[in-house]
């Protein structure tokens, strides 16, 4: 059986749509030129030397003590952030499916720390970390009255990277949760079995999958963080930071690179089996829709403890985020509690503050419509249309997601400074505001594209389908079909895109020039000089503007959105 | 009201689909050779998996054959995206663009085709008077019944004047009332706009009710191309007696021309080409025989149930289980379970496979 006559006619039909063509040819460049290029120079990099292919650069560099141990530290936090940040998630995801929460207080609390994370910069609990507990800290320094408290190190990054990422456990379990069906369970209570027994027995067992995917994905935003080890870690180095140091410090790039190699495999191996072992499973065990509500759980000694345990929690989040702007309105933290408008003063007229906001602002502000946009187009070709390159799309996009800032930092540098294989092309880029922009949609697009893919699945492809046959061609079919369809997930894409670009620094630190200044990098500056007060009022004014974006998306949603005139029938 | 009529011509067209469980190829519609006369309506009809829906889907361009050439009015157009094609779909889902209010969705493809406003206004409203929904433009899709919802997928396709009509099951989605009236409904419309369609659904009786012709598929393969009553009373194998209506399979032996033998009776029977002497299964259908105390052929009620318009029995006779309807049972006798009776055949009922 050959089935050659279908693919070239395929081809045919594709060539027959130019505009379809030249996106498909314009996008897998894209990807090429800038996802897979520099993760190849770094290969290249560290593979090649002057006498030809060679391990001895991973060797040299695996003999540096310092990133023997950094590999370990890595490791060390990852495992321990990703375990504790899936049972707190866990936890909060239970409460709030099964447990009836009493007051809207409390509902408040949990939909705070569902967002907190989206709208905050990744670093700013490493600030409130140091402010609350470190030598100067509020509650260590004045409370306990300790004075030589050191927050730097393990347990401060592990600590301000749990309570960064376990919200987004909490989100992937909720899901999750809602998915099972009662009845499963409320079958087993029937048979006798008591909650937790129905617990460990029935859902336990079938969110096991749903709770390593969530262990994974946190690992591995652990082991790529890097503004908070940065700045909370001290001595103590991670991965991200020594890759970091060996480049801006030791002007290493061929052990940099290998360094970052290294990095990217490890994220890249727990990456596969999240996405093509786990994910699968976990939706494979939880395909069914719940059939009905849950009856909730009323019992007070199940209630009144699971919700004090999570409301502390929440309370606690909260509290070292309303920290910083507090940070930057006392004269100096732990010493001086006047009220004083002095470190605002200093952002603006010493530290170029409004050159700062300027730059970081319009950068982003041009990089979201092209990634909601470029996310868009992906989807709408990944789950709508067929052609070959349409796998190594998907792949691509996706692999974006398991790349450290760092490591694309660093392929960026060695990718471009000397153009493309240091042949001069593209050199033009590098140092410009347009490779920030790149970097940024890069940066965003694994996120944009996967809401888009999952709203896209969502609609019936005989809808477009039907454009299709009535004499739309590939472009009119996305413009007047898809994108209106999918407009809340191009918007959500869009302030994403927005607030992660600017609130981005890993990649970014390393390719900016002096010509653009960065709130972030400026924050990790002034963070790293022990500068609080000015750091505060920086990040203070970012999450300003970041929850301000988020605000804006919300009342368009509710005045623009898909969901207000259509129901979708599935 | 089409500017032209089209025919569909399909020749030796094969579809290769890759199981997803065992990785191999099979083929989803095989060697198929296909005349669709210009205006005729008709139906693809087989069981979910016989390739049925990926024939329809190759001809509005979606699917592309592995082997084989569709012509469309005489014009190859293996190569033509649905965009291009003279062809409409209606869609079982109804696939509305749920964004657009009716006139819209009406409007869409005469848009793509730049007519003039106040062109595409009268035609719309036309049609929209044709599937019965005057006055109905502005609603938008979520505030319309499924059947309303159908017509708007009909009258969005039949305004742009396509020269064949596809129908994906599209009336799988409605309650089983609403499924009776549709279906005229379509075959008044199609016949009124005078237009070639092609029609796929499993539901034997819509196909009957609607089609000039049936196609009736099985794994990939055109087993009869027929109209309804011949596919009825000369099905051409065993599947097709067995899916279009109730069948008995009698084994038997033919005698002679038009006779055949079962358990040593003779009995006459439409034999078609089969030479004598040779075995064959007749089939009978369950109202084309009725029971008495004397008769052709002797056997034992083994079942006896009242259903209403009729009564059900099994009969079996020698080593076959005949199944039996007698409709209007009120004035007939009604025989018991372990009853002896006889069948009875009626005239030119009975024809040998």
């Amino acid at each position: 059986m050959a089935k050659s006559q279908s693919a070239s006619l395929e081809r045919k039909k594709l060539l027959a749509d130019p505009i379809l063509c030249t996106t498909i040819v314009l996008l897998v460049v894209f990807l090429t030129v800038f996802i897979l290029y520099p993760l190849a120079i770094l290969l290249v990099d560290s593979f090649v030397s002057d006498n030809g292919i060679t391990t001895d650069i991973f060797k040299r560099v695996m003999g540096l003590s310092n990133f023997r141990r950094a590999i370990t530290n890595t490791l060390k936090v990852g495992f321990l952030v990703g375990i504790i940040s899936t049972l707190i998630g866990l936890l909060f995801a239970y409460v709030e499916v099964y447990v009836k929460l009493r007051t809207r207080f409390i509902e408040g609390l949990f939909k705070l720390v569902s967002m907190l994370p989206v709208v905050s910069p990744p670093f700013v609990l490493s600030l409130s970390m140091i402010m609350l507990f470190g030598k100067a800290g509020i509650i260590t320094r004045f409370l306990l009255k300790i004075y030589d408290n050191s927050v730097y190190g393990f347990w401060g990054i592990a600590i301000v990277q749990t309570l960064t990422f376990f919200p987004v456990c909490y989100m992937m379990l909720k899901g999750l949760l809602k998915n099972i069906d009662p009845s499963l369970e409320e079958a087993a209570r029937d048979m006798g079995a008591s909650r937790l027994k129905v617990f460990m027995t029935v859902t336990f067992p079938l969110i096991l999958p749903g709770l390593g995917n969530a262990f994974l994905v946190t690992f591995i935003e652990s082991i790529a963080d890097f503004a908070n080890p940065m700045i909370i870690g001290g001595s103590y180095d991670t991965l991200a930071t020594t890759i970091y140091l060996q480049i801006t410090g030791a002007y290493d790039k061929q052990g940099a690179a290998a360094m970052a190699v290294v990095l990217l495999g490890i994220t890249l191996l727990m990456f596969m089996v999240q996405k093509y072992y786990l994910e699968a499973k976990s939706t494979a065990t939880l395909s069914g829709k719940a059939s009905r509500e849950r009856m909730l759980i009323t019992d007070k000694s199940v209630t009144v403890p699971l919700t004090i345990a999570c409301s502390a929690l929440a309370i606690f989040v909260i509290v070292m985020y309303i920290c910083v702007p507090f940070g930057a309105l006392f004269k100096t933290w732990g010493y001086d509690f006047h009220l004083t408008t002095k470190w605002f003063e200093q952002v603006f007229v010493r530290y170029k503050g409004l050159k700062t906001f300027k730059d970081s602002f319009v950068l982003s502000l041009i990089s979201a419509p092209i990634t909601a946009l470029l996310s868009m187009i992906i989807s709408y070709l990944v789950v709508k249309r067929k052609f070959k390159a349409k796998g190594f799309i998907e792949a691509v996009s996706m692999l974006a997601m398991a790349v450290p800032g760092t490591v694309l930092g660093i392929g960026y540098i060695r990718g471009f400074a000397g153009g493309i294989f240091g042949t001069g092309i593209l050199q033009s880029l590098y140092g410009t505001g347009a490779i920030l922009v790149i970097v940024f949609v890069v940066r965003s697009l694994p996120t944009g594209t996967r809401s888009g893919i999952s709203a896209l699945r969502q609609i019936d492809k005989s809808i477009e389908e039907s454009a299709y046959d009535m004499g739309a061609d590939s472009f009119r079919v996305f413009m007047t079909v898809t994108l209106p369809l999918i407009k809340d997930s191009f918007l959500s894409g869009f302030i994403t895109s927005f607030v992660r670009s600017i609130t981005a620094i890993s990649a970014i630190i390393l390719l900016v020039t002096p010509s653009y200044l960065l709130i972030t990098v400026q924050i990790n500056e002034f963070a790293e000089k022990g500068s609080y007060g000015i750091a505060c009022a920086f990040a203070t004014i970012l999450i300003m503007i970041t929850y301000g974006s988020v605000l804006i998306m919300n009342l368009l949603m509710k005045y623009f959105g898909t969901s207000k005139k259509v129901k979708f029938d599935e | 009201m089409a500017k032209e009529k089209k025919g569909v011509r399909l020749e030796h067209i094969s579809k290769i689909y890759k199981d997803p469980k065992s990785g191999k190829d099979f083929y989803a519609v095989q060697d198929t050779n296909l005349e669709i006369e210009p205006g005729s309506f008709v139906t693809l009809l087989g069981p979910s998996g016989c390739g049925k829906t990926t024939t329809l889907r190759m001809i509005a361009g979606f699917e592309s054959p592995d082997e084989g050439e569709i012509y469309l009015g005489g014009e190859p157009i293996n190569a033509l995206t649905p965009n291009k094609r003279d062809t409409a779909m209606v869609f079982q889902s109804y696939a509305l663009l749920p964004h657009y209010n009716i006139f819209d969705n009406v409007a869409y493809g005469l848009k793509l085709r730049k007519m003039d406003p106040e062109v595409i206004k009268s035609k719309v409203a036309d049609i929209l008077a044709l599937v019965g929904l005057e006055g109905m433009e502005n609603r938008m899709t979520n505030q319309l019944s499924g059947g309303q919802q159908q017509r708007v997928a009909l009258a969005r396709a039949l305004v742009i004047e396509p020269g064949v009509l596809l129908f994906d099951e599209p009336l799988s989605n409605l309650d089983a009332k609403l499924r009776v009236s549709m279906r005229t409904e379509i075959r008044r419309i199609q016949q009124e706009a005078g237009i070639t369609a092609v029609y796929v659904t499993h539901d034997q009786s819509e196909a009957m009710a609607i089609s000039d012709k049936v196609i009736i598929m099985n794994k990939g393969i055109v087993e009869q191309v027929a109209t309804p009553h011949e596919a009825y009373y000369y099905p051409k194998n065993e599947f097709v007696a067995d899916f279009i209506g109730e069948a008995n399979f009698i084994e038997a032996t033919v005698v002679a021309q038009d006779m055949v033998q079962v358990d040593g009776v003779n009995l006459k029977c439409t034999t078609g080409t089969l030479s004598t002497g040779s075995c064959c299964d007749i089939v009978l259908r369950p109202e084309g025989a009725f029971l008495a105390d004397e008769g052709d052929l002797s056997g034992l009620v083994e079942y006896s149930c009242f259903m209403g318009a009729y009564q059900d029995y099994h009969v079996r006779v020698g080593h076959n289980l005949v199944k039996i309807q007698e409709y209007n049972p009120k004035n007939k006798k009604i025989y018991n379970v372990g009853d002896k009776v006889f069948l009875n055949f009626e005239e030119n009922t009975l024809y040998a496979l």
